[in-house]
């Protein structure tokens, strides 16, 4: 992540990345991730307000980290703010990305789940839940297959699938502590054997 | 949904402690972990709620896990129960990633250290992928039917995950055939 400096942030920038945010968070159906091309587009090829390496050392940090891996946005604001002057405009790029990114889609569930938990008995409701279940269930493994495969290739990675293999087993059939399971992949990865 | 008696948050703080601490574990995502507190440990929602309380934060705008966290907030508490869930999921976290973006600046390009995440990045997807599994249980729980459930199930991961068609495109197209032949199902039950 090499500092991209001289990047000229005027109120009215903020302000036109903050709006951006606001529609990302609304257009997020399916998930933020489906607007990394967007996002890319404006910050990066439009821009210049990130580079390509910033960008997606962001998500991939985020997905490393600990927590919420929308935090990818607060470090997509950390960057920008960097790049324009320091860690000062860095907190402050940080938590503009993220409450736009937030704001309009919480206000949207916190309304709508509202009415779902006032109107729970409606057959349309229940219908929409049960309905849903077995694809978002899906959509869950899928992700984590995807997550697993990209950027991967049998002949070369195969201990890093058979680490995911046997941690799904684990995971799925014993109670033992995630964190620990993590750790031992750290290590393994740290040691090279993977 | 029944009436009995069940686990719920006991307080505002129960409540920003709990997401705090699944937050603060939740290293790749925080799903695995939201799903074993608020259903194994505090009990707060049995799997089948779990499973029906997701179906409606995933197909939502936003972070799905975030939306989940809103849902069970707003539920207890009200505003303040959203505000502070996301307070819960946010505050460390956040703190914990810039540090991390600083440490990356420096040490980033260490063999070891990219080898260590990409360990744990094995580790992560079996955990989405676990946590998947296990939901499975609640098909026979559910109206359409194991079978059902299953067909439409394999139907979803082979489009995404093998053919990489978009995720909105399966919600709206699967998951509304799944909606009607629910609704056709429940009606004909009533």
């Amino acid at each position: 992540m090499t500092l991209q400096n001289g990047v000229v942030m005027l109120w009215a920038d903020w302000w036109d990345l903050f709006q951006h945010f606001l529609s990302y968070s609304i257009a997020s159906i399916g998930g933020p991730l489906v607007l990394l091309p967007e996002m890319h587009h404006f910050m990066v090829t439009e821009q210049h307000w990130l580079t390509d390496g910033q960008f997606s050392a962001s998500i991939v940090l985020a997905q490393a980290a600990p927590g919420p891996n929308i935090l990818f946005v607060a470090l997509m604001g950390w960057n920008i703010g960097l790049n324009a002057g320091g860690y000062l405009a860095g907190f402050g790029g940080a938590f503009l990305c993220m409450v736009g990114m937030l704001l309009p889609s919480s206000a949207v569930v916190f309304i709508t789940a509202g009415w779902v938990q006032r109107n729970r008995d409606l057959k349309a409701v229940r219908a929409f839940k049960q309905g849903m279940s077995p694809i978002v269930i899906a959509m869950l493994i899928a992700s984590g297959w995807t997550l697993a495969t990209a950027n991967t290739e049998a002949a070369h990675d195969w201990p890093l699938w058979l680490i995911t293999t046997a941690t799904t087993l684990i995971v799925w059939r014993t109670k033992i502590p995630m964190l620990w399971l993590l750790a031992a992949g750290a290590v393994l990865g740290a040691s090279g054997l993977v | 949904m029944n009436t009995q008696a069940r686990h719920q948050p006991e307080s505002l703080s129960d409540l920003f402690f709990s997401f705090s601490r699944l937050a603060i574990q939740g290293f790749g995502g925080v799903l695995a972990y939201m799903e074993r507190e608020l259903v194994d440990k505090k009990q707060w929602l049995t799997r089948e709620e779990f499973v029906e309380e997701w179906a409606v934060a995933r197909t939502m705008p936003g972070p799905a896990a975030l939306n989940l966290s809103i849902m069970v907030g707003a539920r207890y508490f009200g505003i303040r129960g959203v505000l502070v869930s996301l307070a819960g999921m946010f505050m460390l976290p956040s703190l914990l990633v810039l540090m991390l973006a600083l440490g990356y600046a420096r040490f980033g390009d260490n063999p070891h250290v990219l080898g260590a995440v990409r360990g744990m990045g094995a580790v992560a997807s079996a955990l989405f992928i676990a946590t998947g599994l296990k939901l499975l249980t609640t098909f026979r729980t559910n109206v359409l039917g194991v079978l059902r459930c299953s067909l439409l199930a394999i139907a979803s991961f082979t489009t995404i995950a093998l053919l990489h068609w978009g995720v909105v495109n399966i919600l709206v197209g699967l998951g509304g055939l799944a909606c009607v032949l629910t609704y056709l199902k429940i009606r004909s039950r009533a």
